[in-house]
């Protein structure tokens, strides 16, 4: 039985693991805002689609530059 | 052919394009100010804006805001908004009033393709701010502020917010201190079970040292650190030679944790170190409910918000923007268009029609020629005036209404609420229980003696009764705020119920403030006169030619020739080779002034002959009738206008014949007028809107301030009530009086358990078991009984009254675009 111990000790570990990560989590702000990370998460494609455009539009730019070069 | 018939609904804000929109994009659009930001966007390619709400954006007028940040420029109240500032990295929060939605959100984190000085962006969408980190290189504070307004998502930026930031601690605080009293509660539960079990004879031969000295140690935190609180608290009131609520549950706390700690290390028990942990971890579990209030809405502003933050002070010719509480005796300052005078001074050039609707409710705006005295507060509307100062602006006589009230204690209030008046004969009753029962036990059997006077102490820790007023008020308030009365804290609801006298305001309270009656006394009035009127009024800023023009809206205007416009006697000119003049009667006639009536007109001549005269009365809100007579039976009603009394006969028609009527009352007779019904032991409810009402609704037992847009303007107060729910006001009252009823039953509840306990207390019989029980239990049902019972209460109620009439309303009514929604936090 002495094994209890041993698992109470490892279950305390994590337990306090756990209660670390919550204290952080509060830190960190995480419970400020309930609404908004539930909406942000779906704009991120939208985002990348934004970056993207950008991104290709800075490409033709170049292109029309070096075009203009040559 | 069926675009005729459509209407147009503006693409940005959701509002009626009228019969000519503006057209950009094929897209319409309601004015010009939307179609610039769907421009702005479109540009950018950020029209993905639209795609998540319909009509997410925000109307407002054009060109308000230019100038407006002029402020930020300075670089001393810049460094006061900076959160994080290290070479040219910057971090700023804003608040932004206007956030509402989901696009919201998402356009206000895009900020980055608007401006690439913006390095992140991030919305908190409870609080409604923004927290923007960008690179003062490209771009400065003053330009983000205008980016921002640029989009219409124009940020409050006031002295008031440069001042708080503590209550968030306070809030991560109680969750630091919640996490902890549940791990060790849950860990010490776990430790504790196998003295429940059968069997637990051979545990406890090899571990009940271990188990009891892990208890110990979890043990410790949870009393130092997560329930010193009420310790303090209690040690507090003790000082003070009070009892509160902190008192009986500090003693049953100290005996539950000496009483264990000494069974653990003398190894004669198990002690009831769950049940300690068990009873913190649900006190503030209740506490924390009871400190959830509305985060985005502001309860405590005083005159610092509405002001602004700098003026433009002159100095040898040159405008420099300076703060306000830097402003001195003698500097002449510059006032804009549609800014507030920020301290008592004498207009020493220009021409001032100042506004002072702010401080007295009277909404017509004064005229005032140089050398004349200008009180803080007022508005000029017109053209920039200058202005020397007289007073600094915390001796402003609008300033000293709230000077009054500073250094005044707020807990004096808090003696006052039932269960503090409760725990003063419940502690007693409970030292009187212990000490009988010990004594009994000293004369019968002294080694129970002082085993039961603990025990009393412990098992009638009012666990259950401290948590039954937080849930049945919080829980109200939190539906209260659904249906659009938003309390400052949850005591209100308890306020609300001792309530005897409700005093009204009356313009913009029981008077819709931007809604006016218009008729036209005189000859019937054709197309033309109506195009003419719309024509002229769109010339001038004065507040009635605004309500003219808007009343008009529907009409397209022409051009107006000889524009002229006398201060305070009218304006003229010609429309279609007619000649309009528009003005008070001393105008049109011409000198001659015959009628002396107390409504506010507005004259109209063509070519010199009288057409008649506008009459402009302020519209009721709806079912004020109905609401004044459900409330007559009950209280006593009382007016009290800062305007003239041309509206006593319709008032006297709604109101009872018993309640007073008071009119030309300034802020400062409002404050006085309630100190004295106050001393009278009323128990006052005021209902006010502007600044004007700040002092009373201060001095009241509730204030309650009313508001068409609830994130503005609105002065200190213990609850904020939406313009559109004011007929409920009644049902508000009744639901307060029906929660603290809950309470009482709660109370009761729970002495119940109290007395059971007791049962086993005074006979020295208490095992740890019985506490371990009785604790969790009686707390968990007192809550659920207080919560269900207070949502059954409201549901009654809002299906009976409110939501029947919401749905027949939303049908008539045009839907408010901005939508509404309040978080708690």
């Amino acid at each position: 039985m002495s094994v209890l111990f041993v698992l109470i000790g490892v279950s305390m570990l994590v337990a306090g693991g756990f209660l670390i990560g919550f204290l952080w989590a509060v830190k960190k702000g995480q419970y400020d805002d309930s609404y908004s990370p539930a909406v942000r998460i779906l704009f991120d494609d939208q985002e990348k689609e934004a970056q993207k455009k950008e991104k290709e539009q800075q490409i033709k730019k170049e292109t029309t530059k070096k075009n203009h070069k040559s | 052919m069926q675009e005729e018939t459509k209407k147009y609904i503006c693409v940005h804000c959701g509002d009626d394009c009228g019969s000519h929109p503006v057209i950009w994009d094929d897209k319409p659009f309601c004015c010009n100010g939307c179609s610039t930001v769907y421009q702005i966007l479109h540009e950018n390619e950020l029209c993905t804006y639209y795609n998540f709400e319909s009509n997410p954006g925000i109307k407002i007028d054009a060109g308000k805001y230019k100038k407006k940040f002029a402020f930020l420029d300075d670089n001393e109240i810049a460094e006061q908004l900076y959160e994080f500032s290290e070479g040219n990295i910057r971090k700023l929060s804003f608040y932004i009033p206007s956030i509402h939605c989901s696009s919201c959100i998402w356009l206000l984190e895009h900020l980055s393709i608007l401006n690439k000085g913006v390095i992140k962006s991030m919305v908190n969408f409870v609080k409604k701010d923004v927290a923007i980190t960008f690179n003062s290189d490209e771009i400065s504070i003053r330009e983000l502020a205008e980016l921002l307004s640029s989009i219409h998502y124009v940020p409050e930026i006031t002295l008031d917010k440069l001042q708080e930031k503590q209550n968030e601690d306070v809030n991560k605080k109680l969750l630091y201190k919640i996490g902890i009293a549940g791990f060790c509660f849950g860990n010490i539960m776990l430790l504790s079970l196998p003295e429940y079990v059968p069997g637990h004879e051979y545990l406890e031969t090899h571990f009940k040292e271990f188990f009891g000295m892990m208890n110990f140690i979890l043990v410790l935190p949870v009393f130092f650190y997560s329930g010193s609180d009420y310790l303090k608290s209690a040690i507090k009131a003790l000082k003070h030679k009070f009892i509160n609520i902190d008192v009986p549950i500090s003693m049953g706390i100290l005996m539950l944790f000496i009483q264990s700690s000494i069974e653990i290390f003398t190894s004669t028990g198990s002690g009831y170190m769950d049940s300690l942990t068990g009873l913190i971890f649900f006190l503030l579990i209740g506490k924390w409910y009871q400190s959830r209030t509305y985060q985005a809405l502001s309860f405590e502003r005083d005159y610092r918000s509405y002001f602004p933050v700098a003026v433009s002070k002159m100095e040898s010719g040159l405008e420099i923007s300076t703060p306000i509480e830097k402003l001195q005796k003698g500097d002449i300052i510059l006032i804009r268009n549609q800014e507030l005078i920020p301290a008592d001074s004498v207009l020493i050039k220009g021409e001032a029609q100042i506004d002072y609707s702010f401080v007295t409710g009277e909404s017509k705006p004064v005229f005032k020629e140089s050398g004349d005295h200008i009180f803080a507060g007022g508005k000029q509307m017109g053209s920039a005036i200058e202005l020397t100062i007289e007073k600094d602006v915390i001796q402003s006589r609008l300033t000293q209404l709230w000077n009054q009230f500073e250094g005044e204690e707020p807990s004096s209030t808090r003696l006052n609420s039932l269960i503090d008046q409760i725990s003063k004969y419940f502690t007693l009753v409970i030292i009187a229980i212990g000490l009988f029962a010990g004594i009994y036990w000293l004369l019968n059997d002294s080694t129970k003696a002082v085993f039961a006077f603990t025990s009393v102490l412990i098992v009638a820790c009012p666990c259950a009764l401290a948590l039954s007023a937080p849930f049945a008020l919080g829980n109200t308030m939190r539906l209260m705020g659904r249906m659009g009365i938003y309390l400052k804290s949850s005591d209100v609801v308890e306020k609300f119920n001792s309530i005897t006298t409700i005093v009204f305001d009356k313009t913009g309270t029981i008077t819709q403030a931007d809604e006016v009656t218009i008729n036209f006394n005189g000859e019937a009035l054709t197309d033309d006169d109506r195009i003419a009127v719309k024509s002229l009024t769109r010339h001038s800023t004065h507040i009635l030619s605004s309500i003219l023009y808007e009343h008009y809206k529907n009409i397209i205007s022409e051009t107006v020739a000889d524009y002229k416009e006398l201060p305070s006697m009218g304006i003229s000119g010609t429309v279609n080779g007619r000649e309009i003049k528009l003005g008070s009667a001393k105008f049109i006639h011409e000198g001659k002034t015959e009628t002396s009536s107390l409504n506010t007109e507005v004259y109209l001549s063509v070519d010199g002959k009288i057409k008649g005269h506008f009459i402009l009365s302020n519209q009721y809100r709806t079912g004020l009738s109905e609401l004044i007579n459900g409330l007559a039976a009950k209280f006593d009603l009382h007016v009290l206008s800062g305007d003239n009394d041309s509206e006593m006969e319709n008032l006297k028609q709604i109101f009872p014949a018993k309640s007073i009527i008071r009119f030309n009352q300034s802020p400062n007779d409002k404050l006085e007028y309630i100190n004295n019904l106050k001393k009278e032991k009323k128990q006052v409810l005021m209902i006010g809107d502007g600044l004007n009402d700040a002092g009373a609704l201060k001095a009241s037992d509730v204030g309650i301030s009313i508001a068409d847009d609830i994130y503005h303007f609105s002065p200190a107060c213990d609850a904020i009530l939406e313009a559109s729910k004011f007929q409920y006001l009644k049902y508000f009252l009744k639901i307060s009086e029906k929660s603290v009823l809950v309470v009482k039953l709660s109370f009761a509840l729970s002495f119940l358990y109290n007395l059971f306990g007791l049962f086993f207390a005074v006979q020295g019989i208490l095992s740890p078991i019985v506490a371990a029980l009785l604790m969790p239990i009686s707390s968990i049902s007192v809550v659920a009984f207080a919560t269900f019972t207070t949502n059954y209460i409201a549901k009654l109620k809002e299906v009976n009254h409110i939501s029947v009439n919401e749905s027949i309303k939303t049908l008539t009514k045009k839907v408010n675009p901005l939508k509404k929604s309040v978080q708690l936090n």
